[in-house]
Order: C-alpha cells, then structure tokens, then sequence
C-alpha cells in the first residue's frame, strides 16, 4: 500500500503531508505533478492525497481550476475505479469542485482567514475513518478562509442518511455547538465522505497533529485509517 | 533560436542629448541640487532623463542609506558563527552547525501600508521572503512587528484590518508560518503606521546564491512577473514625509502576487546545488536599477541589457518605467554560458517568464537599451551604497522634551486603593490583550514546524526537520521607552529580544533590525537615531548577537509629528535540542512561583502610567545591562538543570500580566502575596526589567533554591486551581480574566 500525494504549484501543505506520512506514519510516499497524467503504478488499495494550499493561487474560486489539471483527470479515473481518495483542505474544495464530493466550499461567515487549533469529533459510521477513530475529540488545526461547507437540503438530508458526515466540529469534550463552530459552516460538518465510502474530504489539516515535537497526535489516527487496505 | 543574445547594439549609439534632464526634473524626482552637480560630474555630463530617474532611485534614502551609513557601520557585526556579515548579500548568513546556516532578515513597509494597508502590507510579506529566498535559502518562519494609532479610531481600524489581512493573504498562500510578532498602538502611529516584516530562512552551507555577476558574456535573465507601471519610484516616496497628497501617490504601491512568488520560490529552489547560477539578486526597491546596478558593482563588472526584451504588462512602457518599476516577484539571474536550456526548463515546469534580457560586459558602465537605442549608460557603482550614492552626516541636538521626561516624579501619582479595578483595565489594553483577532488570520502551523501551538513560549520555536534543532526567533521593541530614553529603550529592545530567547531555552544568535524613525533632517530625532543605535550595539556586544542586516526607514512622521523611535530586533536564537525547549504557562496547582530579579519602586514608562495615568513623559524603566546578562545566564542554566516549568518574563503590563500570560494556557490560576516597601501598583504593573517569572515542582524548592546561589530572587505564592489570589484578596478566577484578555480588541472591533 502506498501514498500518492499530487502537487499544484500552488500546494504547500504537500511536503507537511508527506512528512507525516513518511516521517511519522512510516508510509511510502510518492509525489505527483500536477501536469503528469500517469497513475498506472497505483491500485485501488492505494491512496491519493490532495494536500492543502492554493494549488492555482485560487483568485477564481478554490480549487476551480485544479480540477482540470492532467493529474486530476487520473485521479477522477482512480476515485470512480473504487481508489481511495483525501482531500484536506484546499484538496477538499478540489474534490467539490470535481463533483467526487457533493456540496462547496464557501467564504467562512466572518470573512476571515483562520487558523487555529479546532475540536472535531466523528459524524460517521461505517468507512473507513470512522471504524478507527473512536469517538472521542480530536485537537486538529484548521486554517482556511473558505471553510463553510454548504449544500442544498436534498443533498445534506442524503449526506445525514446515508452517514457520509465524517467529521463534526465540537469542543474539547466533543458537545457540537454553534459556539464552536469556526466558520459557519453547515450542521458544524468538517468532513464528508462519497456515497462510495472510497473519496473524503476534510478541512483540518491532521497531517499538523502527528508529531511528537509539536506535541499533538490527534490527526495519526486519521491517517492511518487510509493506510489499511 | 531560443536564446538570441542581445544584439550587441549600436555601442557607438549616442543618448539623445534632447533628453538632457533639467534641474527642476532632478528636483521633481527628489534629488537635491548638490545631488544633481554630483552626478553630473560622475558622467562627466548631464544625464539625461531616464539616468536622472535611476539616481533619485538609487540614491534615495531607502536605497542608498546616505542618512543613517555612518552610524550603521559602527554597529557590531562580527561573531564566530557570522558567515556573511551585514551588507555584503540581501541577507545576514548565520552557521547553526550540521552543515546547515540560517538567513534572516527585517524590513518596513511603512509608507505603502499607510496609502494602501492591503497591498502595502502584502508586498513587505513578499519582498522580504524573496530577500531570503535569492539566497538560495527556503523561508520557514515569517514574523510582522505592527504599530497603529489609537484603536477605537476608525482610521485605525481600517488600516489595522487592511494590513493584517493582507499580510495573511500573501503569507498564507506563500505558505509560510507566521510564528511570532508584536502589535502596539500608540497616538503617534496615527497616520503613519508601522509594518515591519520579517523572514527566517534556511540553506545548506555552501549552497548559498550572491547577489553578484562575473564572466563576460554570461547572459542575464529575468524571470518571474511581467514588468508594470507599480511601484515606479517606490524608493522615492518611502524616503519623504507622509502627507495628505500622499494618497495621490498610489501609483508608488505595488501590487502583490503571491502564487506568482510561491511559483518563484520553487523554481529557484531547484536552481540550488546545481550550478547554473552565477548569481541572483531580488527586485525590490528600484527594480532592474538597483538589481543590474548591484549585482554589477559587487566585482565591478558591466552589462549590457535591452529593455525590449522584459515582459511587461502593458504595451509601450517607457525606459524609465521599466527601470523605476517596482512590480513584485521578479529576480535578475546571471547564468553560466551554456546552461540556458537547463534553466528555461526549470521556469518552464513553474510556468513563470524567464527571459533572456542582456550579458555581462567588461563594465564598468551598464548599457540600457530599448528598441535599439541607447537608454541609459552609466557606472553602476556610481549608483549604490558602498560606492558613489552619497554619505551625509546629520547633526543632532538633546530633544527638547527629555526636560519634561526628566522632571516627572511618580510620587506625585496616589497609589490606587482599588487594584482589582486597574488591573482589569490594564489587561483590556489594546497594547496588554491578546491579539488573536490578529494572529488567528496567519497561517501559523504551514510547515508542521511551529513548536510553540501546542506548547507556548516567550519566543516562537521552529523546528528544523530531519534534525533535532529548533530555531528560537523574535522580534522586540518597546518603542515607549526608546522614546523615554533612546539610549536605554534600544538597550532594553535588545535585551528584550534576548531574554524571550534565554526563557525558550534558546541560545541568542544575532539580529536584524528595522530602524523606524522620523525624518532625520530634524536634529531631536537624528538624536534619537544615533543614541538608540549606541543603545542598540552595547546591548548585542554584551550578548554576543551580532547585527547581520536590516533596514532603515525615515521620515515616518506627519503633521502630527515623528513617530516614536522605534528600532524593532528581530532576533534568531538556536536550541541544539528540541528537548531543552522551555515553555510560559504554568503546569501543575501547587507548584511554586518564584521572580528573578527584584522588585523595585518603578512605575516609570510603564503602561499603567501612560494609559491609566495619562503621563506620557517619564524616565524609563529601571535597566542595567550587567543585571539582565547575569539573569540570562541563570536562566539558561535553571533550564538546563531542568529546576523549573515554566520561565516567562515581565514586561509591559508588569508582574501581574506576567502571571496571568502562565496561568491562562492551563486554566490555572495564582495566589501571590505583596512585598513590603514596595507600593503595590509598582508591584504589580511596574515594568522594570530584567525579572522573569519561573515556576518550580513543590518538591523540588530546596534543589532550585541551591541553583541560585545569591542570584536575587522573590517567592511570590503557588500555582492554584484557577482561583487568582492577590495578597490575600479574591480577585476571581482565572476563566473571567481569560475571558477579558481574549476578548477586548475584538470588542473594540465589532463597536
């Protein structure tokens, strides 16, 4: 099992990725250039990873652009063979913006930039994450200015259904509320999951809570959860 | 053909002599008359207009220093780990073993920031990183020293969120952590706030590029953004008083782009440990002038560049546009013959412009061409600092108010009954608060290296990936005292910087500074510049922190008058290990607090003084530089010997704010008793230095007590559960104080 992590020009959270999962999750890490368009050495027990950052400068609308990339075209192929697909971040927006995530990503409702450690607790059931995480608050970091997840009734009432929220934003205790909710974002939803259960995507970065010198591990169980086949 | 050389044109062609600039014009472009004759007699003529526009440029006080040269020189520079010293490159190299240097350097963007605080804010962000990054070194800590007026105007307001989000906006995307900084606000920064930024960056020994170019027919490349109108004469407008025609000034504020610099970033990047530069050299102030200027004048080489050949943004740019323009992420890079392809390969994978625009000549003139005629021609070392840009020696005189200073006697404030009261005013200061609403908009953890998230500390750590090192870094100024007394003030700055270093378990390395002051043809505040600066150098003899570059910035004064002095360091501290890192908050209820340092009567210069008592003129805090050093050194060694938990140091606000800054992060609280003889607002919010306060494991007293040997310390009290306990009075508990402290700018804010 392997890791492909795909690099925009824009990317800079692709190396923290990395040294995560190389560093502090002893995975194999292989890096992908957004204008390659081969993914022909990966199987569906691998895993993609688009990291955060502002993979085309996001001026238009984050992750409006990334989508069309060569590489992103393999990984659309990849997610619909059934591959395992993380989007964190920016790489979430991508992953809407591609339509292999259902919903967007808006404006965080105090126009801010925000970053700061957050609590988030898991929604879900039955995928893979949610098997593994337990049910305690997790301390992972988020830092976006587009954040707010949204999407129409329909698809949120599906989402709620069929168990694809993933992750919830809450306090350290792991109580949801509007009080701990960084962004305004809909039904406090941190991550979500495709109705496949193989493409998810999250705004907290948890490759920033896997080092034992920035004293949190919160975001290794996440990881790991992607490294079982 | 990919690379033409430029057509070695016309070396007969003859600068149209119907150029010839005038006096007036030289004026207009802010050169002075004798400034005029001095060129004149460089050329041996009169230059013409697009020569006249490089010099007002070039020799403007923000390129050339010629008001502040003299009294640069005589700041220490040298140390053992100094492995290029001040001056010689873009940045201050530093060795921090294993084969490994760090680079690091501040500058302002004041001026800009006052016109347009977005884009004024966002371009010092971007032009400080590439000052790292056309060493070759990849930027890994960003820090921003901000002042501002009074926040509850709306004026204020405005420039405060114009310039924090835009130095999140281009840092974010940029993606480096901004880990540390400082925010002040004070009635002088009304109209003429302060942006000071920082970048630390770090290169493997050896693999450093120089700002340089040798080897005749080397070709000179552009690359990066397309060349615009923005910024044309940037240089020029940072070098005058801030007025109301400023605003007319626009065109002088550059644009920012910060994907285009995370593409450059990169691309240079891969350029390192292979060979193919000779040299880089970064556009910033004076774009291709001072870049083609210095990076000729460093081995006295020429170049022969044809403007025609620069990407530019829009049709039909004159000579002098493109060589006045400040346009934001470009470099000028000088390549070994023969690795063209290799070098247009890398930009093209980034997709950013790389043009070939000239070559390297005998020199020593530089030729400007543009659609085949001659430009400009010129000696570039008669353009910059260290050659021909000229010196001045400014006079100063005693500034007039040191009478009121000196005649303020705090006997004449009444110790307040109510202390409570005053300390919840103190903590929701603007200056005491916490600046989350601030910090909150920076991508602080980009990097998974900033250490101090989850663990604060007086300085931000920065781990080093793939060793066990950290960087320890800073940036420190109370510019309050400087003003009190610019000897002392720039004492305490660096001392300051340091002792945030000592109490992270760092060991202080050296310094940069952004020297801010007002305009220096004025004698009181070239006096403040000179003492600040004497201030400045005792301070980093004595710590063994060399002065490794910087920036100058006068004339940041309005109608209202100079602001404060204010000499920000920014300092880089190493730890050899991330395991004698030393954090601020408190741990455990029952540890015991203990003060280094004494006590005085001093209320002197502090916050309490100024903002609760309204006086603005007093001495400074009580200082001595053999006091601090010795601290220090216990500090250092308490950390070492692992006797303490916690080590943060008082400063503005005093002991009480100290104490509340350990006590939040775990929701712990404290109970302290008075000291007798010692009024109990001084006790408490009295800013004399060097003290630091440290918490001690209860068991392990009698072991810490030993450590000391004589060195002076107070017991305060003990570390509660969350109660805040003030000579026996209940001051509540410490979640109503966080509280307060957490939330006083934003109520400002949302007023």
């Amino acid at each position: 099992m392997k890791f492909g992590i795909v690099v925009f020009p824009g990317s800079n959270c692709d190396r923290d990725m990395q040294n995560a999962l190389q560093d502090d999750l002893q995975q194999e890490v292989k890096m992908l250039w957004h204008k390659d368009n081969d993914l022909s050495d990966f199987t569906t027990d691998d895993c993609i990873v688009l990291p955060g950052g502002f993979s085309y400068g996001d001026y238009l609308r984050c992750g409006a652009l990334a989508r069309f990339s060569p590489m992103m075209e393999q990984v659309i192929e990849f997610a619909n063979k059934g591959g395992k697909v993380l989007g964190v971040c920016n790489g979430f927006q991508i992953l809407c913006e591609a339509g292999l995530l259902p919903g967007v990503l808006l404006q965080n409702d105090h126009q801010k930039f925000t970053c700061k450690n957050t609590y988030i607790v898991n929604a879900g059931s039955n995928n893979i994450v949610s098997d593994v995480v337990g049910n305690g608050a997790l301390k992972i970091p988020v830092a976006h200015g587009e954040g707010r997840y949204h999407a129409d009734a329909e698809t949120l009432k599906k989402l709620e259904e069929n168990n694809q929220i993933i992750f919830k934003y809450c306090d350290e205790n792991g109580e949801i509320s509007d009080a701990v909710n960084p962004n305004g974002t809909t039904l406090n939803i941190a991550g979500i999951c495709n109705e496949g259960r193989n493409v998810f995507g999250m705004m907290p970065h948890p490759e920033r809570a896997c080092s034992p010198q920035l004293n949190n591990l919160d975001g290794q169980a996440i990881l790991r959860a992607f490294a079982q086949n | 053909m990919l690379f033409q050389i430029v057509p070695a044109v016309h070396i007969t062609a003859l600068l149209n002599i119907n150029m010839e600039a005038t006096l007036e014009q030289a004026k207009q472009l802010g050169l002075q008359e004798q400034e005029f004759e001095a060129i004149k007699q460089v050329l041996g003529r009169t230059p013409n207009f697009n020569e006249t526009a490089m010099y007002s440029v070039m020799w403007s006080e923000h390129c050339s220093y010629k008001n502040s040269i003299k009294y640069l020189k005589k700041l220490p520079k040298e140390g053992k780990r100094v492995m290029v010293a001040a001056g010689e490159e873009n940045a201050g190299l530093i060795d921090i073993g294993d084969g490994l240097a760090v680079v690091f350097k501040i500058e302002s963007h004041n001026h800009p920031s006052a016109i347009e605080p977005f884009q004024g804010a966002a371009t010092g962000v971007g032009g400080i990183h590439r000052d790292i990054f056309t060493m070759g070194a990849r930027p890994i800590a960003a820090l921003n020293s901000l002042r501002f007026g009074n926040l509850n105007n709306k004026k204020t307001q405005h420039l405060l969120k114009g310039v924090v989000k835009g130095i999140g906006h281009y840092g974010n995307c940029f993606g480096v952590p901004t880990v540390a900084g400082e925010v002040y606000f004070e009635d002088c920064y009304q109209t003429n706030p302060l942006v000071n930024a920082m970048s630390v960056g770090i290169v493997k020994v050896g693999q450093t590029f120089s700002a340089t170019s040798h080897g005749i027919g080397n070709p000179v490349f552009i690359v990066g953004a397309a060349t615009g109108k923005d910024g044309i004469g940037g240089a020029s407008f940072a070098s005058a008083d801030i007025t109301e025609d400023s605003a007319e000034q626009l065109p002088a504020v550059q644009v920012g782009d910060p994907f285009e610099e995370k593409k450059l970033l990169e691309a240079c990047m891969e350029l390192v440990g292979t060979g193919i530069v000779v040299g880089m050299q970064d556009m910033g102030a004076a774009g291709i002038s001072c870049s083609t200027s210095e990076m000729s004048a460093k081995e006295g080489f020429g170049m022969d560049i044809d403007l025609s050949k620069v990407p530019t943004r829009q049709a039909n740019m004159k000579a002098w546009e493109m060589l006045l323009s400040e346009s934001q992420e470009r470099m000028l890079i000088v390549v070994n013959k023969g690795r063209e392809e290799e070098m247009k390969a890398i930009f093209d994978k980034w997709d950013i412009h790389c043009e070939l625009i000239g070559q390297v000549t005998e020199g020593p003139n530089l030729k400007y061409y543009i659609d085949g005629e001659l430009a400009a021609d010129l000696p570039g070392e008669s353009l910059v600092l260290g050659g021909g840009a000229p010196q001045y020696d400014r006079e100063y005189t005693e500034p007039k108010y040191f009478e009121q200073v000196n005649a303020f006697d705090q006997n004449t404030i009444a110790e307040p009954t109510d202390l409570k009261t005053v300390a919840e005013n103190i903590v929701a200061q603007p200056n005491i608060a916490s600046k989350r609403w601030v910090y909150e908009q920076y991508d602080s953890m980009v990097g998974t290296a900033n250490a101090s998230t989850n663990n604060p500390s007086d300085a931000g750590l920065v781990r080093l990936h793939g060793t066990d090192k950290a960087l320890a870094v800073t940036v420190d100024c109370n510019s309050r005292y400087v003003f009190l007394n610019p000897y002392v003030g720039g004492l305490i700055a660096v001392s300051e910087a340091a002792r945030n270093i000592v109490c992270s378990g760092g060991q202080p390395l050296a310094i940069t500074n952004c020297l801010n002051f007002g305009n220096p043809y004025n004698p009181e505040v070239y006096y403040q510049f000179v003492h600040a600066l004497k201030g400045m150098s005792d301070a980093c003899i004595q710590f063994d922190t060399p002065v490794t570059g910087g920036n100058v910035s006068f004339y940041n004064q309005s109608e209202d008058g100079p602001v404060y002095p204010t000499p920000t360091i920014g300092m880089v501290g190493l730890l050899d290990h991330m395991d004698n890192a030393m954090t601020l908050n408190f741990k455990n209820e029952g540890d015991v607090i203990y003060m280094l340092g004494e006590s005085r009567n001093d209320i002197n210069g502090s916050e309490y003084l100024f903002k609760l008592n309204n006086v603005t003129h007093s001495p400074a805090p009580h200082f001595d530089l053999q006091e601090e050093a010795t601290l220090q050194n216990k500090v250092a060694e308490l950390i070492k010997a692992k006797a303490i938990r916690s080590a943060h140091d008082i400063t503005e606000g005093g002991l009480f704010i100290s104490l509340l800054e350990s006590a939040m992060p775990n929701n712990l609280g404290f109970a302290i008793d008075y000291k007798d003889g010692i009024r109990k607002d001084a006790y408490l919010f009295g800013e004399a230095q060097s003290r630091v306060v440290v918490s001690v494991a209860a068991d392990q007293t009698a072991a810490f007590e030993a450590l000391l040997a004589g060195h002076p310390v107070e017991k305060l009290g003990t570390v509660t559960a969350g109660a805040i306990m003030i000579g026996g009075d209940n001051w509540g508990t410490v979640d109503s104080w966080k509280n307060t402290y957490d939330t006083a700018i934003e109520k400002v804010l949302a007023s």
